[in-house]
């Protein structure tokens, strides 16, 4: 890693020099920043305590946390909160096994053409978001959808109303996203494993270790350590991305059964209009994923440490 | 790549192996070759229940239609205005901004790039909503303006992050000898650094891109005249209208997708170093 300038040690004239330049090279981010994200975090804070709707876009006022207490009142935001947490761990759960278990196979060394199998596995990551979620609810069509199809002409199985009963609408979601977001996590492991050294398993071979107990004690512990911050910003999208859950299920159809929390409040501010408890809503999100990334990695940090 | 486990694989382990891979390839590649066979389907048979991958009579109508009859080089020309203005955007601000976090300790470092983190944690409407009111204040909705300045936003932590991970790898030494032989800092990073960060800079500047030419969520809410689309809100449309036109949808998305997926392929290497790098150094 690079030495890091300490400005303080340099001669006077040097020092101007070099905080004009910090000051060029930041600045424009900064303005931007302050603007785009600073700026409408704070305007955010403001609404969340306003009475701002359809019916007071001009004339709104702040109410205090009326809002909040608004959020906390409304039954579905915890049967949305509850199918939030079941989405993100069905999604990472599948991620990361599906994606370290391809990520093994390809490692071994008799595997031929790797470069090409990884290019094909990669594909649903390189495919645009939306064009995976438009193209899959085309694919669960329950009459001309290739899913349906291969089910009743190839499995004999009954066709499934994929995109019209709740259940099956946000289990049609969750396969969808699945499919897109196990490639990201094939590919960490495949950097990770190139890291763990040969010889570590030349030894387990000399000892007899089976090749479960060789994944056990030298795969899993080694892999750890690139897996956690890729597992952490996985749930972080996957708890956020909206992209999916709002394409495939076209906006929470069945009738607004098939929400996640970050399509409930898109929803609650764009379509119903309810600025001010959109904005608390924001808020309410924000502060789950917040609070929950630094438990996480505060816990993980203590495991790894003890190894 | 020396691997003692191919010594012992047996045979059944292999086939193992080789049904598992390609069985989650097929599973990979369904999809986009099930766009394609849509998009080559004659008008008559847009509502069929075959399977096959090429179907019967298959035409490049859909192709046609799609360039002369729809807005969607119109919406083509939009996103490629968009996403170059962001790509731009991105590339200046991330190279200089990420520099500056590499290189030099100053009051408000650590709180900087700590700030650039949370905000991943923000959910879609966290910015959008408040943006949205002001955009409604100043005129600015249904304009590239605003959607710009959104989308730079977007791109930039990420962008700003993976910049200064690759600037960490490269040895601070280069400089010095740089200013040694009496180089302003501005020459030292321009001519000596920004160069040999061009990998970093060629995933800073696909990063800015795809954010801009995928993105569905915020153009929904910014843009409203169908003459102002951008690609994605587009081919939406398609599916959005009382039919679903699956046959121009499947031509549009090809058109739209190819060009990325390839590009994202190609330089896939890079991007995951960049990722891993910026991940253990987090």
């Amino acid at each position: 890693m690079a030495a890091i300038s300490n400005i303080s040690e340099a001669s006077s004239a040097e020092r101007r020099y070099l905080r004009w330049f910090l000051f060029l090279l930041l600045a424009p981010t900064i303005v931007l920043v302050l603007a785009v994200v600073a700026y409408p975090f704070f305007f955010n804070v403001v609404l969340s305590m306003s009475n701002m709707n359809i019916y007071h876009i001009h004339d709104w006022k702040v109410i205090g946390l009326q809002q909040y207490a608004a959020v906390f009142a409304e039954p579905r935001f915890w049967e949305v909160l509850f199918k939030t947490v079941v989405w993100t761990l069905v999604n990472i759960v599948f991620h990361v096994t599906i994606g370290v278990f391809l990520a093994v196979l390809l490692h071994q060394s008799f595997v031929r053409g790797r470069g090409a199998w990884r290019v094909l596995l990669i594909l649903p990551w390189a495919l645009p978001q939306y064009i995976t979620a438009l193209t899959w609810r085309g694919m669960f069509n329950s009459q001309f959808g290739a899913i349906n199809l291969v089910l009743t002409k190839y499995m004999n199985m009954p066709a499934v109303d994929w995109l019209t009963s709740p259940f099956e609408a946000f289990a049609a979601a969750i396969m969808t996203n699945i499919w897109l977001g196990f490639p990201f996590m094939m590919v960490i492991a495949l950097g990770g494993l190139q890291s763990i050294p040969a010889e570590l398993y030349e030894a387990a071979e000399v000892d007899g270790a089976s090749a479960w107990s060789q994944f056990r004690n030298i795969t899993m512990p080694l892999l750890r350590p690139v897996m956690i911050p890729a597992i952490t910003l996985g749930i972080v999208w996957t708890f956020n991305n909206i992209n999916v859950i709002w394409l495939v299920t076209n906006g929470g159809e069945p009738n607004d059964q098939t929400h996640i929390l970050v399509s409930f409040v898109y929803e609650a501010a764009f379509t119903a209009y309810r600025f001010g408890w959109a904005a608390a809503l924001s808020m309410v999100i924000f502060a789950i994923l917040f609070t929950f990334t630094q438990i996480f990695l505060k816990r993980t940090n203590a495991v790894e440490a003890a190894y | 790549m020396a691997d003692s486990k191919s010594h012992r694989a047996t045979l059944g382990g292999k086939i193992f192996t080789y049904v598992a891979i390609a069985l989650f390839a097929l599973i990979s590649v369904y999809p986009v070759l099930r766009i394609v066979t849509i998009s080559l389907r004659p008008g008559n048979q847009l509502l069929s229940t075959s399977l096959a991958l090429i179907p019967e009579n298959a035409t490049l109508d859909n192709f046609r239609i799609l360039l002369t009859e729809t807005l969607f080089l119109r919406w083509l020309l939009n996103s490629i205005i968009v996403s170059a203005v962001v790509t731009v955007t991105g590339v200046a601000l991330a190279s200089t901004a990420g520099y500056a976090l590499s290189r030099y300790k100053f009051v408000g470092r650590g709180p900087m790039m700590s700030g650039l983190l949370v905000t991943q944690m923000f959910p879609a409407t966290m910015l959008l909503l408040p943006l949205y009111v002001v955009l409604i204040k100043l005129s600015l909705l249904d304009s590239y303006v605003g959607i710009i300045i959104i989308y730079s936003a977007t791109a930039l932590p990420f962008t700003v992050w993976q910049m200064k991970g690759y600037y960490d790898t490269i040895p601070a030494s280069l400089e010095e000898a740089a200013r040694i032989d009496g180089a302003s800092p501005w020459q030292a990073f321009r001519q000596v650094i920004l160069p040999l960060a061009a990998p970093a800079l060629v995933i800073t500047a696909l990063f800015s891109f795809m954010t801009a030419w995928n993105e569905y969520v915020v153009a929904n809410v910014v843009l409203q005249n169908v003459e102002h689309f951008t690609l994605p809100l587009g081919l939406k449309m398609f599916q959005a209208s009382m039919q679903t036109q699956w046959g121009l949808y499947a031509a549009g998305s090809l058109l739209v997708a190819v060009p990325v997926v390839v590009l994202f392929l190609v330089l896939s290497r890079y991007l995951i170093s960049g990722l891993t790098l910026g991940a253990v150094k987090g």
